[in-house]
């Protein structure tokens, strides 16, 4: 199918910023189910609050927009319920750290079968700019007018101390790449988390200094290196990007469906 | 009715009429006093091939249930007054997005942690007005576990046939007492199965364009239409809107739909309501406190009656101008400070014969609270 | 029959609130009368004040909550100087002389009897203490019949206890007819 076959064109044009990295998210996403070669009524989009969270509109799947931060839980009853659907949950870095914090370790701890792509721009688009989870020591937002002091999260560790079983980041500017870690990210069985270095121009950028779009995707480049490399010896600062976990442990669904069979032979 | 006989709580019963109705799907959270159903669910709903979650919270409770039961399963999760308002912003979503689910709040003293083994019916209002924004809600309730059962089942016959969230308000008196119920035969009460579009694979499917009657055949989520489902004003595609007459159009259908069929919803008893010239008007557990009073005075040759009510909200108003309005006056039993009273004031033409009886000190409301009362009223002092 | 109320009161671990729950299934269930059956939940799992009300008639029972005992059982000191005065006139305190000394005179049949020890001396398991104080209650008010018991007992404890449970409840209800 083409690129436009997965797309509602009815919901166009969408509200991103000019410059904004949702929409290659967006595009890889698309394209890692096309190589995967899923059918569209196979696969349940799951999304909470934000300029993120307005992916699962854009998409023609069965797509469930709910409320800031409880994607994940929404999901988990969808996926209890169809086990064989496959469920994709986009979200950013406030709607799954911050508001929906509790849902996301709780989700990696139970390994439910979900795949959580969280685009990380560090701050609260949709509402103009203000300080999220991931903004860091030091950087500016509408609510850090004076610098901000909350030290920031790392989602990966996170994600990996709460029990995902498959846990990737990779990053706007790596677009060939990041499809195919979607790819093995949904086709994992389990818990998978796929942390996307995402640029917000409008305000994260702009309050911070950053210069345009592309000046940001360049510093993904710079400032990113695949995990285990020797260049991150020599300068920590560099952020890793690749597959840090890809474990089989017992998935949540399965292991309930252990539980049923128990249950019908107890009486 | 079968000839089994069995001696539960009611929150048991509340678990054996739930899975009754065809109950599929239950997440909830331990919150005394309502914690029996999630304990006998965990073990109840595998057996027959269903599914029960603990969430990690109220909230994630609340979601799971609506997640599930948009793929076609009937869902329910159960609480007690903190749980209630930490699901309120999800029980909104509900009702926007016309997912029907069954939310139990067993009630405890309150505000805040309040008085957790102890007995209330301070959510009436939470229940009707809890989540933000405009809406309508159906919520029901009882006072002895023959209609615990009955009125269970009745939650979700409602929550299909509207597509909507249904409240069931019990409290902890009527949750962890124990008394005998006949089990209904299946098949004894109809149950409401959801309704299902007819509309093809291929063809273009509106999944939020109502019948005629108000009523919405949808597709279960994961089936052969894809379609999006959202919190937001949406269109009869489920597409976000913002036009006017959309959020005009989808605001009133949302409210009519429950509104416009109160007499359909209304569920009530009532006892020696004839000829009675003071009526106690009461619900729940504080029922049976009323009744015992009717029934002793009756006995007495006292024209006392006693309505009591089934389906809280929409308030059956109607029901209650017109079944009270010979009775010179009015009593109002409720563990609250007065929230069916409110409702009661405005239904009927003389506010002014509308009293309270209540209780509020986490114990239970007893018939000589009530007795004492009714002297007031009566002159005769206490 | 008239109605009865009763309230078992104790301490947490002793199993009133389990023998309120089986004399109000037995009658329910096996004898045809209406019973409610209702505690007081503290926030404790174990220890603390426990207490349980059963009321049982042949009529519908509204109300469900006991204010004035015809029957009260009380198996520790604390819950017998907690509730000893609100027995109705004229009915019956079962107290064990092992936990209660009853230091006032009520208006009601004050019976002392010696459960504990028969438990401990007969059957050496104080697990069962609770159904020996049944078969002592009824054995003193024929509430109901020891069969509509042992019929709930049946159905609830494992088959490998019921034996020592069928002993207890005999032996509650031979302390019973010694005091007569």
């Amino acid at each position: 199918m083409a690129i436009r076959d997965y797309i509602r064109e009815r919901f166009m044009p969408h509200i991103w910023c000019p410059g904004c990295g949702h929409g290659i998210v967006m595009n890889n996403l698309i394209r890692a189910v096309e190589n995967l070669e899923l059918r569209k009524r196979d696969i349940v989009m799951v999304s909470g609050i934000g300029c993120s969270a307005r992916i699962s509109g854009y998409l023609d799947f069965h797509t469930l927009h709910t409320l800031h931060g409880r994607a994940l839980a929404f999901a988990t009853g969808v996926k209890m319920a169809r086990p064989e659907l496959r469920i994709l949950v986009p979200m950013g870095d406030g709607d799954a750290t911050a508001i929906g914090g509790n849902h996301f370790i709780h989700a990696a701890r139970r390994n439910i079968d979900l795949t959580a792509v969280i685009m990380n721009n560090r701050i609260y688009g949709m509402t103009g700019g203000q300080y999220s989870p991931l903004s860091g020591r030091g950087k500016a937002a509408t609510t850090a007018p004076l610098g901000n002091i909350d030290q920031a999260f790392d989602i990966a560790d996170l994600a990996m101390s709460a029990g995902a079983s498959f846990v990737a980041r990779t990053t706007t500017y790596h677009a060939v790449s990041m499809i195919k870690i979607l790819e093995k990210a949904i086709m994992h069985k389990g818990f998978s988390v796929v942390e996307i270095l995402t640029q917000c121009p409008t305000y994260f950028g702009r309050k911070n200094r950053l210069g345009s779009a592309v000046d940001m995707m360049k510093a993904y480049k710079t400032g990113t290196t695949p995990v285990g490399s020797e260049a991150k010896k020599e300068d920590p600062e560099l952020i890793e990007r690749g597959i840090f976990v890809e474990e089989d442990r017992p998935e949540y669904c399965t292991e309930y469906e252990n539980i049923i069979k128990k249950a019908m032979g107890v009486h | 009715m079968s000839n089994k006989t069995l001696f539960l709580q009611g929150n048991a019963v509340c678990v054996e009429a739930a899975l009754y109705a065809g109950l599929d799907f239950f997440a909830g959270y331990p919150i005394t006093p309502s914690t029996e159903i999630a304990e006998l669910l965990s073990l109840k709903l595998p057996r027959k091939g269903g599914k029960f979650i603990q969430m990690e919270d109220e909230i994630a409770s609340m979601c799971a249930i609506i997640g599930a039961s948009l793929t076609g399963l009937k869902s329910m999760t159960a609480t007690s007054g903190p749980g209630f308002s930490l699901k309120q912003e999800a029980i909104g979503y509900a009702v926007m997005t016309e997912i029907p689910c069954v939310i139990v709040n067993v009630q405890r003293g309150g505000p805040s942690t309040g008085l957790p083994t102890s007995p209330s019916q301070g959510d009436v209002m939470q229940a009707r007005w809890g989540t933000h924004g405009d809406h309508s809600i159906i919520t029901l309730t009882a006072s002895n576990h023959q209609d615990v059962f009955a009125m269970t089942v009745e939650a979700f016959n409602l929550a299909e046939t509207y597509r909507t969230p249904v409240i069931l308000l019990f409290d902890e008196v009527i949750g962890h007492m124990r008394e005998k119920l006949q089990m209904p035969d299946p098949e004894d009460i109809p149950l409401v199965e959801r309704l299902w579009t007819s509309v093809k694979e291929g063809t273009d499917f509106h999944p939020y364009l109502p019948r005629e009657d108000g009523r919405l055949p949808m597709s279960d989520f994961g089936g052969i239409h894809r379609y999006n489902v959202t919190g937001l004003i949406h269109d009869m595609w489920g597409f976000p809107s913002n036009k006017p007459d959309v959020a005009h159009g989808l605001m009133h259908h949302l409210v009519d739909k429950i509104e416009n069929r109160v007499h359909e919803i209304t569920r009530y008893k009532e006892f020696f309501l004839d000829d009675a010239e003071c009526i106690l008007i009461s619900y729940g557990s504080a029922a049976r406190s009323a009744l015992h009073v009717v029934e002793s005075r009756r006995a007495r040759g006292e024209a006392l009656g006693l309505l009591e009510l089934q389906t809280l909200w929409p308030f059956p108003a109607e029901v209650v101008r017109k079944r009270c309005a010979h009775a010179k006056y009015l009593l109002v039993v409720e563990l609250n400070m007065g929230q069916i009273l409110q409702e009661v004031k405005k239904a009927v033409m003389d506010p002014e014969k509308v009293f309270l009886s209540n209780k509020i000190d986490g114990t239970f409301i007893t018939p000589t609270d009530i007795r004492n009362v009714l002297r007031l009223i009566q002159g005769k002092g206490v | 029959m008239a109605r009865t109320r009763i309230i078992f009161s104790g301490s947490g671990g002793q199993g009133v609130i389990t023998a309120s729950i089986i004399l109000a299934e037995a009658a329910a269930l096996h004898e045809g009368q209406n019973a409610v059956q209702a505690q007081s939940y503290g926030p404790e799992a174990r220890g603390g004040a426990t207490r349980a009300d059963v009321i049982l008639s042949d009529e519908e029972i509204r109300f469900p909550k006991v204010t004035q005992p015809n029957i009260l059982i009380c198996l520790t000191q604390e819950a017998y100087n907690k509730f000893s005065w609100i027995i109705r006139p004229g009915g019956l305190l079962l107290t064990d002389s092992h936990f209660v000394i009853q230091e006032r005179k009520v208006d009601a049949r004050q019976v002392e009897m010696g459960m504990y020890k028969a438990v401990m001396q007969e059957i050496g398991r104080p697990i069962v203490f609770n159904i020996c104080m049944l078969g002592t209650l009824i054995g003193l008010t024929r509430l109901v019949r020891p069969e509509s018991i042992m019929e709930v007992l049946e159905e609830r404890v494992p088959g490998d206890f019921l034996d020592m449970n069928r002993q207890a409840l005999e032996l509650g209800l031979s302390v019973a007819s010694s005091s007569a």
